[in-house]
């Protein structure tokens, strides 16, 4: 019992980068307990997959050849049944939009203890997880007690594993007659399209929170004006309805990747950042010299927005 | 038919603070509705509002006696009545783990069987992310998380969401009743609790219960996390900090903008 087990993820036919970002985190985590390395593919098709996992760092691939995409039913259910067969000391999971819909039916079914969101891990003896709390303000140490646990891992923390390895594929044998059918996957609908494509931008003037009042998204577009910038937001600007959905940058909205990002009044939070980590060049204004925004900033100004935007503006008029 | 929202007084951090051991120093903590449960609670009574059959909201929450003040937000915007887990067992936790949650909980969910839970995606806090889905495991109610768009009339024996996956993509699922969904931000627009709401609020229940009274013992919130260290992250930050005015940091910005090209002249 000191083997990891992580179970991948994919959709629409193409594996996601945490996929791949948690091989190298279960690899690590299995070196240090001094156990075997597997990881699972439930669902789709498993064999092209299996192959693009089969990286150096895993020992061992399982593929459960179940429906064609993500249905927490099925996950859950594979997973039990391939924790129960490898029985790992660690499990593995992706804190991913399905993660958040699957582990913790996971953990709670396995009767084990489950860290969630982990930016760190590590096992010496016991097993130790950095999390954050407050929106990133702090770090946190965690100690889990017990042999067994489960731990999701936080997208683009740790990196992505890559090469041809030559770990054996093996098929899971999966019984799905059993799984449950209370929930029943419709389909899938692209949302955020409209007037513009802010991922075609070269400079982006980003409003957050700070902005304080609908009425005050004014200035921002003045900016936009004056610079010939395109307007995009963090979530809860999109959220109260004062910009369209096309215009969210972010986990949830879109990944932009302009020459440069002005973030006004935006924290940083992981799922803003998860969106516009690959600009050229951020720039960021925020009156909290503390916001986790500065952390991943080339330039910035600690100050109030609605000083700084008007002299801004100015600037340029 | 009854819902049961389970909702979270959590502290939002101000800008300059200090850690004191395990904690937050007090002095720099402001409380509030969990944002994500602000969501969901309205969700609830709307439900309730359009519904012709009687539908009950009921609050949930573990948490001091401190938060009521907090709670009673949710009875001001429309919850019929609440129920406040506390016990000095749960106080001595450093971290209450999603386990014990989800053990307090589910006894929340025995007595009152609700036919529709809904949680908040995660607390502002903690952020776990975890305690509707392992709830529903535990009770054996149908769930989704994420859920951004909720089509569900009061009596519906299912109930038709979207789940926001990343990258601009929903998911429409439909889904049994009873359930548990965990309510994303953005789902609807959560009211203002007006001033007779507040004063409504005041009459309404906040039922007290300790971990006895829901047949649980200490043990139960006994979780396997522990919280052994909290200090504020290194800074990673090597950003060029513009000093000065506004005029004088304007002008640098400026300046880095015509540098970069992005702008004209
Ligand atoms: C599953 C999931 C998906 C999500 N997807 C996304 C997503 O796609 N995109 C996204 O953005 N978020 C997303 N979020 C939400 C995210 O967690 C944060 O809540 C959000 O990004 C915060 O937005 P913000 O930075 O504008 O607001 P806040 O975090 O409230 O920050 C506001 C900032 O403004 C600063 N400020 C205030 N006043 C002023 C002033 N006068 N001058 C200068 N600065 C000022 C403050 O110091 C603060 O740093 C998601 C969350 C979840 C759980």
């Amino acid at each position: 019992m000191s083997d990891v087990l992580f179970v991948a993820e994919h959709r629409r036919g193409e594996l996601r980068d945490v996929s791949y970002e948690g091989i190298t985190a279960g690899r690590e985590l299995a070196d240090e307990l001094g156990g075997d390395f597997h990881v699972a593919v439930v669902s789709g098709g498993v064999e092209a997959f299996a192959e693009s996992l089969n990286t150096p760092e895993v020992d061992a691939i399982h593929t459960v050849d179940a429906g064609e995409e993500f249905d927490h039913d099925t996950y859950t259910a594979a997973t039990e049944a391939l924790h129960a067969e490898i029985d790992p000391a660690a499990l593995v999971l992706p804190n991913s939009v399905n993660g958040l819909d699957y582990a913790p039916a996971v953990a709670d079914e396995l009767g084990l203890p489950y860290a969630t969101d982990a930016v760190g891990i590590e096992y010496d003896g016991g097993l130790t997880v950095t999390r954050e709390m407050y929106g990133s303000k702090v770090e946190t140490t965690v100690d889990v007690a017990g042999d067994q646990f489960v731990v999701s891992i936080r997208g683009g923390e740790w990196a992505a594993a890559s090469g041809a390895g030559d770990a054996e594929v093996s098929a899971f044998d999966f019984d799905e007659s059993g799984v449950a059918d209370g929930s029943r996957v419709q389909g899938f609908e692209e949302v955020g399209g409209g007037d513009v494509d802010i991922g075609d931008a070269e400079f982006l003037v980003s409003i957050g929170r700070g902005i304080e009042e609908e009425e005050n998204l004014d200035l921002i577009r003045d900016l936009c004006d004056a610079t010939g910038a395109t307007l995009s937001s963090s979530r809860p600007i999109v959220d109260n309805g004062w910009l369209p959905k096309n215009r969210q940058v972010g986990q949830s909205g879109k990944q932009v990747t302009p020459k440069v990002y002005l973030a006004i009044g935006i924290s940083g939070a992981v799922q803003h950042v998860a969106g516009m980590k690959g600009a050229e060049t951020i720039i960021a204004i925020n009156s909290d010299p503390n916001a986790p925004i500065f952390d991943i900033a080339d330039y910035g100004i600690v100050g109030d927005l609605f000083d700084v935007v008007p002299a801004l503006i100015e600037q340029f008029d | 038919m009854k819902i049961l929202v389970t909702v979270k007084e959590v502290a939002a951090v101000e800008d300059d603070f200090e850690i004191d051991g395990l904690a937050i120093d007090e002095r720099y903590l402001e409380y509030d509705l969990n944002e994500w449960d602000d969501y969901a609670v309205e969700a609830a009574v709307q439900i309730a509002e359009a519904a012709d059959e009687d539908v009950e909201v009921v609050a949930a929450t573990i948490g001091p006696e401190r938060s009521e003040e907090t709670i009673r937000m949710a009875l001001a915007k429309g919850a019929d009545r609440a129920v406040r887990v506390w016990d000095d067992a749960i106080a001595e936790q450093s971290l209450l783990d999603v386990d014990a949650k989800v053990s307090v909980f589910e006894q929340v969910v025995a007595e009152e069987d609700p036919d529709l839970v809904l949680t908040g995606v995660q607390a502002a806090d903690d952020a776990f992310g975890a305690t509707g889905v392992a709830l529903a495991n535990r009770v054996g109610y149908q769930w989704a998380a994420v859920v951004n768009d909720l089509d569900y009339a009061a009596g519906d024996e299912t109930a038709t969401v979207r789940r926001e996956l990343e990258g601009g993509v929903e998911e429409i699922t439909e889904i049994d009743l009873p359930a548990v969904l965990s309510i994303q931000t953005g789902i609807n627009e959560p009211r203002y609790a007006s001033l007779r709401g507040i004063r409504q609020a005041q009459q309404k229940e906040i039922a007290p219960r300790d971990l006895s009274d829901l047949g649980l013992d200490a043990e139960s919130v006994d979780g396997a996390l522990e919280l052994v260290d909290m200090y504020e992250p290194e800074s990673e930050s090597d950003a060029t900090l513009f000093e000065g005015s506004a005029e004088d940091t304007a002008a640098e910005l400026a300046s880095v903008l015509r540098d970069k090209g992005v702008v004209g002249e």
